[in-house]
């Protein structure tokens, strides 16, 4: 039977799987099995130390030697299984674990947190092993939550609800949800981490939160409101909308949890459903946060006949049916502008607005004599009453007047930019005028590219994004794939014609080029205001881009380029991603002989710059622009190569 | 796409005053004439040739008080009309008289539509808002004997009965009464008993005007807000809300459903006649014709479906005649 020599049963066993490689599951599976009724002998022998150490030493030897994969496949199951209600094999485990030396204590506990089934099958294997070890404290509270971000939200909600489930762990789950709230906060952690690990940690404080009872709340409520007001600052003044977003829904959970009565903090930040219920619910999140996309709701008669299939009754065309007006509308742009600049009555007021944009296209002449009138009123205007979609009928009346009129309203417009008393948001209104001015003018014909794609954005929070860098990379890998798929065959030219923006190119994009560097008392681009340079230098990108068959497109290129160089270190990575993609529309838009004739020298220096960029640049998507670039600028030397000269 | 909508077959101008109630008269053998009779303001109801259109008679039984609601009793010889001089008068209209031949004084100074249903040959049901705030009396015609008097319960609220429906389910069933009122609910009264069946609160704002299709057991309700309410009536006599349609402006004063049940028409506050799919609603068409508040829509009962007619009255005294869907 050998159950007096228990030990010499073991020592075998292990020395005999030891000198396979990678031996199959079956062994592993006789191997734990025959360990199992050996384990519940020492059991009974009471020396439950001395024998538990041994064969915790032959089931991590296994661990160690061979993917642990296939042991814990094999080894959780069947020790879930028997920890579920006995107690003793529950004890027998915990030693087991503790006994673990040092140098597999961190592989056994990863092993155990990322595979066991819930919080509470883990705390029943570990037991009490991370307050006892120290080796197991720092891989629990803070290898895996602060130095590493790649575990799934399963992962993470293991580990925390372990930690949770006992009162001597309960002290580790308040310190843990400090230092997580700590980096949280910390505006260089904010500045510099990636995306992805401020969503972990982001997801750990939620998670966290969740667990938390009352008392513990109220003793650490001081703490949790001065952490959380210091870290939303910190994430609301980056400029890239998914740390804004990660911002307010953890200060709107913090908030929540901690004012139970009395006023909470709200954001409405609009989220994907998914990421608040997986989080504190059981099911997987998806790892980006949405916007929903805005539904009008459909009262509108004409829209409902689409929706029903009804009898064999045609409808007619309901289009004109509209509510009731009690004022008419202006027919004069003249008459817009008394009633914009002069007039106390609020209908008509509404009623100009709504019609200035069609009037001013309608009558082109007539705007043309009142032009920088009109876009002088119209960068003041103030929203009166609460008039549905003002923000977009002011832009597109704007948009009106700059294409009606672009020579005098575009220089009016740029040397505003950069003058006193405007606000931020008045400065970034005029850079997007410009740009879905400059994208209707050019016509955008030989880039495939449909007019007032940035125009149909209703939404004041997705206007930044509108026009800029979405579309953008869309179109650059477009291009990208268009030219790297062919070697063999002659390269196919995209068809394209004269550009209307032509003489206007030059009038948009130099006055808004030149003094960035030049700060005044109430606007410093290179200073605090980095979310407008991050804009501006959007804006110039996407007029390099519609600037391609255009007489100054070389002398802007030059100038872009220029300005890039000045700008690359910047430290805000939206700075950085614009300043990518203006070398995009750079190498995409200057014909390429002019490229290499002119501009030599600083493009060799942009490209070890690139090259800079893709290996140790923080944000994954500057590295993703760099690496485009290089590939452009790739295709343009073959492409000059394999053209005759 | 879709066409643009149909402009009116033709209009008849001539009453003078806002037009507030209509009623065809066209279902007679040939050579008979087809006939409109409106109701004004100024207190006249006009007999309308549409053949010619022109007036034929003028009847000036109201003392020139506001005649709201107009009836034929079987065929176009009687008529039965409601004036704000809180009566009803019934004429005759045989062989060229205009004479009144009977009249009840409903003491009601209200300006609830009454509704008439034929319960057998030569008898009738009417029913009316009584004297009393929230009550309706139903009167047996032609002999004019009180049938019941619908009260609702103390406390209940209801305000002012504001539209009134009689309808018979299956021939032999019992006849019932749909009322609305003026805190937007709508009730089923049992005639027999003179007790409330069902109550449906429908509207937030006074019900303006009903209809019910009694095949379907489904009803709709218009108000002075935006929705229009769509209710069935269940096995058990229960009035269940069944869905609302949103309009674009606020104010229903006449629903009438076509004879047919196929479509039904909307009289609006904002000058507008609205044409519905009466299975599903679905907006069909918004005739835009009209300067000011329609008032009432009536379709006509013509005996060929390719010459039925619709007619609004409206504030700016004009009759539109409409011809709408008739193929089907």
């Amino acid at each position: 039977m050998g159950w007096f020599v228990p030990d010499g049963r073991c020592v075998m066993l292990a020395s005999f799987l030891g000198c396979r490689v990678f031996p199959p599951q079956e062994e592993y599976r006789i191997a734990v099995r025959s360990v199992s009724p050996s384990v519940k002998i020492f059991t009974l022998a009471a020396d439950l130390e001395y024998h538990c150490s041994s064969s915790s030493q032959l089931m991590y030897f296994f661990l160690f030697s061979s993917p642990s994969e296939e042991i814990l496949s094999v080894l959780m199951p069947h020790l879930t299984d028997l920890t579920k209600s006995d107690c003793i094999w529950q004890r027998i485990c915990w030693r087991l674990v503790e006994c673990v030396p040092e140098r597999w204590m961190e592989a056994v506990v990863l092993g155990f947190v990322q595979r066991a089934p819930g919080a509470d099958v883990l705390s029943r294997l570990l037991g009490n092993l991370v307050v006892k070890n120290k080796k197991a404290q720092f891989v629990v509270t803070q290898k895996m939550l602060l130095l590493q971000y790649g575990y799934t939200t399963a992962v993470l909600q293991n580990l925390l609800g372990y930690l949770s489930l006992d009162s001597l762990r309960r002290a580790l789950l308040i310190k843990v949800l400090h230092e997580l709230l700590e980096t949280w906060g910390s505006s260089s952690a904010v500045k510099h981490s990636p995306v992805e690990q401020q969503q972990y940690i982001s997801k750990a404080i939620l998670i966290c939160l969740s667990h938390l009872k009352e008392p513990e709340i109220e003793s650490c409520r001081q703490e949790l409101l001065t952490s959380m007001m210091e870290g939303v600052k910190c994430h609301l003044d980056s400029s890239l909308p998914q740390i804004r977003r990660l911002g307010m829904i953890v200060a709107e959970s913090i908030s929540s949890k901690v004012n139970t009565d009395g006023p909470v903090l709200q954001f409405q930040v609009k989220v994907t459903v998914k990421f608040l219920s997986a989080v504190w619910g059981t099911e997987g999140i998806q790892s980006f946060i949405q916007l929903p996309k805005d539904s009008l709701p459909l009262w509108a008669n004409s829209c409902l006949y689409f929706v029903y299939s009804d009898d064999d009754l045609i409808p007619y065309d309901m289009s004109e049916d509209k509510e009731l007006k009690k004022t008419k509308a202006p027919m004069y742009i003249r008459d817009c502008i008394e009633v914009l600049t002069g007039s106390e009555d609020l209908d008509k007021w509404e009623e100009a607005v709504k019609a200035l944009e069609s009037l001013v296209r309608r009558n082109p002449a007539a705007a043309r004599e009142v032009s920088v009138e009109l876009a002088k009123i119209l960068l003041h205007l103030e929203e009166k009453t609460c008039l549905e979609g003002f923000a977009e009928l002011r832009q597109k009346a704007q948009v009106a007047v700059l294409t009606t009129d672009p020579i005098p309203v575009a220089q009016y417009l740029t040397s505003q930019f950069y003058s006193l008393n405007y606000s931020l948001r008045q400065r970034m209104d005029i850079l997007d005028v410009l740009v879905l001015a400059a994208q209707e003018l050019s016509c955008a014909k030989g880039h495939g590219k449909t007019k007032h794609s940035g125009a149909q954005n209703p939404r004041i929070q997705l206007l930044p994004e509108s026009g800029s860098s979405k579309d953008w990379r869309r179109i650059v890998d477009e291009r990208i794939k268009s030219k790297t798929r062919r070697f063999a065959k002659t390269q196919v030219e995209q068809p394209s014609g004269p550009n209307e923006f032509n003489s206007l190119a030059g009038h948009f994009f130099f006055p808004l080029i030149q003094n960035f560097d030049r700060p005044l008392s109430t606007f410093d681009l290179l200073g605090e205001d980095h979310f407008v340079l991050g804009r501006l230098v959007h804006t110039l990108a996407v007029l390099m881009y519609l600037a391609v068959n255009t007489m100054a497109v070389t002398a802007m290129g030059k100038a872009l380029l220029e300005f890039v160089w000045a700008l690359r270190f910047h430290t805000d990575s939206y700075v950085r991603q614009g300043l990518l993609s203006c070398v995009s529309s750079i190498l995409l838009s200057v014909p390429a002989e002019h490229l290499l004739q002119d501009v030599t020298e600083e493009l060799l220096e942009t490209r070890s710059w690139l090259e800079d960029v893709v290996e140790k640049d923080p944000d994954g998507d500057c590295r993703r622009l760099a690496l485009q670039n290089l590939l452009l600028m790739e295709n343009l030397k073959k492409k000059l190569e394999t053209a005759p000269s | 796409m879709a066409q643009p909508p149909p402009d009116p077959r033709f209009v008849l101008r001539g009453t003078g005053a806002a037009v507030h109630a209509l009623r065809f008269s066209c279902g007679g053998e040939e050579p008979a004439v087809p006939i409109l009779f409106s109701g004004s303001e100024n207190g006249f109801i006009h007999v309308w040739n549409l053949k010619t259109h022109r007036v034929d008679a003028t009847l000036d039984g109201h003392g020139r008080k506001s005649v709201y609601w107009l009836e034929t009793m079987d065929s176009k010889d009687r008529l039965l009309s409601q004036g704000r001089d809180q009566r009803i008068c019934l004429w005759d209209l045989a062989e060229g008289r205009t004479a009144v031949m009977d009249s009840v004084f409903t003491e009601n100074v209200g300006f609830c539509r009454s509704s008439l249903l034929k319960v057998a040959q030569g008898r009738w049901l009417m029913a009316m808002a009584a004297k009393t705030l929230e009550e309706v009396q139903v009167l047996e015609l032609p002999s004019k004997t009180s049938v019941c008097t619908l009260k609702p319960e103390m406390g209940a609220k209801l305000g002012m009965p504001m539209c009134l429906k009689l309808w018979q389910g299956s021939c032999g069933s019992q006849p019932s009464l749909l009322a609305g009122y003026e805190d937007g609910s709508v009730l089923l009264w049992n005639l027999s008993t003179g007790k409330v069946l069902s109550q449906l609160i429908c509207h937030q704002e006074p019900v303006m005007s009903l209809d019910f299709d009694s095949e379907r057991a489904k009803g709709i309700s218009g108000s002075s807000e935006k929705v229009l309410s769509i209710w069935s009536l269940n096995e058990q006599q229960n009035l269940q809300a069944q869905k609302t349609h949103r309009l674009v402006n606020a104010g229903i004063s006449d629903i009438t459903i076509r004879p047919d049940k196929k479509i039904l028409a909307t009289a609006g506050w904002d000058h507008r006649i609205r044409i519905f799919g009466w299975k599903k609603l679905k907006p069909l068409a918004v005739l835009d014709y009209h300067t000011a508040t329609v008032h009432s829509v009536s379709f006509s009962d013509h005996k060929s479906p390719s010459d039925r007619l619709l007619a609004a009255g409206a504030k700016d005294h004009r009759i539109s005649i409409w011809s709408i869907y008739t193929q089907t």
